[in-house]
């Protein structure tokens, strides 16, 4: 089996900055990532935008610039860089799998960093299976790596920084949505006052955040601000966005309806490991338990960027800087006092990144009604299980998630509980009375993501099974 | 119902009969001894069908089964096809034919030979399948087969929704079932027994022991070790595929249990072992093992080779060295009984083995034969292999 | 449902079949790109009810843009790039075992 010092899952911000840091003191680093270019979802296509879309790259700003640089620096290192590759395994003794052009391999690694990013939280709302409804996060892909803008002025619902910069990219594009319909209360603003004194230290998102709804307001496009009751309406595709404001119903015809409460951490591959997660109230989702090097509590496991906890693509690069010197330290590479050296600036100016965090989780706190559907409301889109199927479970005896699993097969379907995780947790959590923290989350088993059967049939040739 | 412990310092819980171990025998031999009009209690370290019970691969068969556990295979059949009429739920139960597939004429001949020996002792639930009644009822296996054995009345039930229905339908006859409370140990007193629980002791006449792979210490603090060995069957499920097979598969010739439930997604199984944790209550993939296992589903159903695998699994279960349980009476004392190490093919024994232990409890002659299970019959072994008699005593048994 | 930017690049069109019927699409598309802004509507029909489904995340997570591809059921279009030649077809229910769907 091939091996390596260090296998990284992830090319985005994390995965790069640490594969430069680690690869750079001459250890070997193997980088894994689905996509055929590097970036990661913040940074979609990122060297192809720069080299053949100037305007667009233009308008994204010098956050997205950072990215090239990021990819940049991965070309002209030595890491080994293997795109299109599905991790599908992680073992605690740090074997990993993975399918590559068709074919599956295995890969022993001495260290491995997860990398994985977030996802976008489930935004469980009448309608929302119907075509033409699609994450923020998506739209943000479709423009970056293919170029492309809605025919029709989209809707744009929900709540969080993405929705107003997704509506700015838009706007630049020649693509103005033709509404915002924000669920953040309207108290919440007021409410999350009390944070704004530590958030001043982060002033540059807060003054880029300022920046956006001046530039949306001097377009003109309509804002409508404590919305509830959203749903979407349609048959075989979404034909608009009904939804209650300011005492009275509205309803906004759009063939794309963006949705967006905020993205989470992608914790498939750390809960698989078996890695201790905490459950983080103020962002409404479990993280990984991290020390200040990155360790997560299984030996040899480390986690950087939103993997661990949202804190957006510059703390993701510091993460994954920090982690790669605590890694590099731990092959021998690097001795105590120069990792500590380096440390040093990495854990200021990330710092100076977390603390607009409180603020903004206290004002963009996910709408209640997503958190705890109605009824009658899809929650696994997979197996198409209700919310008022999970509540019946739970009345019928089912403590958690994995017996509501057994019981209802959500999460069981291609999506593996991804999308309807965190809700089942929550609509547990509720019927029971308890903390998420008690209720726990489904328990992640190989395959990571549905495998060919016979790709794990081939590899009983290789018989290279961890023990 | 309570009553001060001077030693705790707390109120002792007390039952006519309490059960160890959540599963599915733990939650049937509490049914049918509610059934019987007793009081009952059933501690679980976990939830209820964490373990086997809730996840195994469903099969609901007669055929195969040893020469021994064929009465009772026969009997729990019988309650499987009017489940309802016991616990209120069809537990997915659907029936099905069960059929081994023989891939070689060697195979073939040995099938055939336990057809006609089951047939002398007077059975005839298994029968012999030619290569065209094979297709005929497996209109999707590999052109390669030769023929086969099939029970056609068996069937598959969905393992945690059974488990489920057992449990609730014994707490709606006032059984109490105790979730996250671990067995510590078992104390013999005048007239019963004291458990001590992570949540307190309880009190009660009976103790059963179904604790699965757990059970051991149990038995060992009542002086009669048993070795079972914590096994972890691995099992794989696809996605939805359209329907193909109507029957659940095995192979005479290397382990294999296939079968596709009505949602269309294939599970599949065989008993390849994954490896339990150190922490003994958790399990992992080898994957290794788990290529052969989807080696031999794609090649004796070729169809399933482009399916995608959503997840694989494995849960803990109790194996003998003689791949039969333990039921009945204990050895050494008066008034416990014991349900475990049914060695991966305990899910269908469920409804009948519970019944069993009830009219033993209360002191009715059952009508199957337990003989072959009594667990009694590892002490020769236990004391040759073990010189120092019982393995050393654990603080966490069940 | 979409079009293209106003910088978007305009490498040579290649040709990809959808339902038998011939779309040009761009070098370095993805699929489900290439299907969007056709307006192709549903990708896919459920295997539990048979409602109509469409790409959701376009990163990988959700499974919805599954569709068949050259045969091969359960690809994920926001996964796959365009290639010339391509035949695609909407993923009707449980994943066809026999190429039709």
């Amino acid at each position: 089996m091939d091996s390596t010092d260090l296998a990284i899952i992830g090319a985005g911000p994390a995965g790069l900055a640490a594969a430069a840091t680690v690869a750079g003191t001459g250890a070997s680093v193997v980088l894994l990532d689905e996509q055929p270019l590097p970036g990661g979802q913040i940074y979609r296509g990122v060297e192809m935008v720069q080299m053949l879309r100037p305007k667009t790259f233009g308008f994204f700003g010098p956050e997205f610039a950072a990215g090239a640089d990021l990819a940049k620096a991965l070309r002209g290192s030595a890491v080994d860089y293997r795109p299109g590759s599905v991790v599908w395994d992680v073992s605690p003794d740090l074997v990993l799998h993975y399918s590559r052009d068709g074919r599956s391999r295995g890969l022993a690694a001495r260290h491995v960093l997860i990398a994985s990013g977030a996802l976008e939280r489930p935004v469980p709302i009448p309608g929302w299976t119907l075509p033409g409804v699609m994450t923020v996060g998506a739209l943000q892909i479709l423009l970056k790596a293919d170029a492309l803008v809605p025919r029709v002025p989209a809707v744009l619902a929900g709540a969080g920084p993405l929705l107003l910069l997704l509506a700015v990219q838009y706007l630049r594009a020649g693509a103005p949505p033709t509404a915002i319909v924000e669920t953040v209360p309207k108290d919440a603003y007021r409410r999350s006052a009390r944070h704004l004194p530590q958030a001043l230290r982060g002033w540059r998102s807060l003054l880029k955040g300022r920046g956006w709804m001046r530039e949306l307001a001097r377009a003109g496009v309509p804002w409508y601000r404590g919305c509830t009751g959203l749903r979407v309406e349609g048959g075989d595709r979404a034909e608009a966005l009904a939804f209650d404001h300011d005492g009275g119903r509205r309803r906004i015809a759009a063939d794309v309806i963006a949705l967006h409460q905020g993205v989470v951490p992608n914790t498939q591959l750390t809960r698989l490991v078996g890695c201790a997660h905490d459950w983080d109230s103020g962002q409404r989702c479990f993280r990984p338990r991290l020390d200040a090097w990155q360790a997560s509590t299984v030996e040899g496991i480390w986690v950087a960027g939103d993997g661990g906890g949202i804190a957006g693509a510059k703390a993701a690069e510091w993460q994954g800087r920090l982690a790669g010197l605590a890694i590099a330290g731990r092959l021998g590479r690097l001795d105590e006092r120069d990792r500590d050296r380096q440390a040093a600036p990495l854990r200021t100016a990330l710092a100076r990144e977390l603390a607009v965090r409180p603020l903004l989780d206290a004002l963009y706190h996910p709408s209640p009604e997503v958190l705890c559907p109605a009824d009658d409301v899809i929650v696994c889109r997979c197996e198409e299980v209700t919310a008022g199927r999970v509540r019946e479970a739970v009345r019928l005896g089912c403590p958690g998630p994995n017996q509501a699993k057994s019981f209802l097969r959500c999460g069981m379907g291609p999506c593996q509980g991804r999308l309807c995780g965190l809700t089942v947790t929550e609509i547990i959590a509720r019927e029971r009375g308890l903390d998420p923290a008690e209720i726990g989350s489904y328990r992640i088993r190989p395959p990571l993501k549905p495998l060919p059967l016979a790709e794990l049939a081939a590899l009983d040739d290789e018989a290279e099974a961890p023990v | 119902m309570t009553a001060p412990d001077p030693a705790v310092g707390r109120a002792v819980a007390t039952a006519d009969v309490l059960v160890v171990g959540g599963g599915l025998h733990g939650c049937s031999a509490a049914l049918h001894c509610a059934r019987n009009g007793l009081s009952v209690i059933v501690v679980e370290k976990d939830t209820v069908g964490r373990h086997a019970s809730g996840v195994n691969a469903g099969g609901v068969r007669r055929l195969g089964r040893a020469i021994a556990e064929i009465p009772l295979s026969l009997a729990a059949m019988e309650i499987w096809h009017r489940i309802a009429d016991l616990v209120d739920d069809d537990c997915g139960f659907r029936p099905a034919p069960q059929i081994k597939v023989a891939e070689t004429d060697t195979q073939m001949q040995a099938l055939a030979d336990r057809a006609a020996m089951l047939r002398d002792l007077g059975y005839a639930h298994e029968t012999v399948l030619d290569r065209d009644e094979l297709f005929r009822l497996l209109p999707a296996v590999s052109q390669h087969c030769v023929g086969g054995l099939a029970s056609l009345g068996d069937g598959f039930a969905d393992p945690y929704r059974t488990t489920a229905a057992f449990r609730r339908k014994a707490e709606r006859l006032g059984v109490r079932v105790l979730e996250g409370c671990a067995a510590l140990g078992v104390e013999v007193r005048q007239g019963g027994f004291r458990l001590r629980t992570a949540g307190g002791p309880l009190d009660g006449g009976i103790l059963v022991n179904c604790g699965g792979a757990w059970a051991g210490a149990i038995a060992a603090q009542l002086g009669e070790p048993v070795p079972v060995e914590p096994i972890a069957p691995m099992m794989l499920v696809t996605s939805r595929l359209p329907p193909f097979c109507r029957a659940v598969v095995g192979a005479a010739g290397r382990p294999l249990s296939f079968k596709q439930m009505d949602n269309g997604t294939v599970v599949i199984g065989g008993g390849r072992r994954g490896t339990i944790d150190a922490g003994g209550n958790a399990t992992r993939l080898r994957l290794g093992e788990l290529a052969k296992t989807a080696r031999t589903a794609s090649e004796i159903f070729p169809i399933v080779g482009r399916a995608e695998i959503v997840r694989g699994w494995a849960g803990i279960e109790g194996r003998m060295p003689d791949d039969l349980p333990v039921i009945g009476p204990s050895s050494t004392t008066d008034g416990a009984y014991h349900a475990f190490g049914f060695s991966a093919h305990g899910f269908q024994l469920g409804p009948v083995v519970g019944s069993a232990l009830a009219d033993l409890i209360v002191g009715r002659r059952p009508d199957l034969p337990l003989a072959p299970f009594r667990i009694g019959r590892f002490s020769a072994s236990i004391a040759s292999t073990a010189p120092g008699g019982a393995p050393p005593p654990t603080d966490r048994c069940v | 449902m979409f079009r293209r930017t106003s910088d978007a690049i305009r490498p040579a069109g290649i040709s990809i079949h959808f339902e038998g019927r011939p779309i040009v699409a761009q070098a370095g598309d993805s699929l489900a790109a290439a299907l969007l802004i056709e307006d192709v509507g549903a990708f896919r029909s459920t295997p539990v009810s048979g409602a109509p489904r469409a790409p959701y995340c376009m990163m990988g997570v959700c499974f919805e843009c599954l569709v068949e591809v050259d045969g091969v059921p359960n690809q994920q279009a926001c996964m796959v790039q365009v290639r010339d030649g391509m035949q695609v077809r909407r993923q009707r229910g449980p994943a066809g075992m026999d190429g039709n769907g």
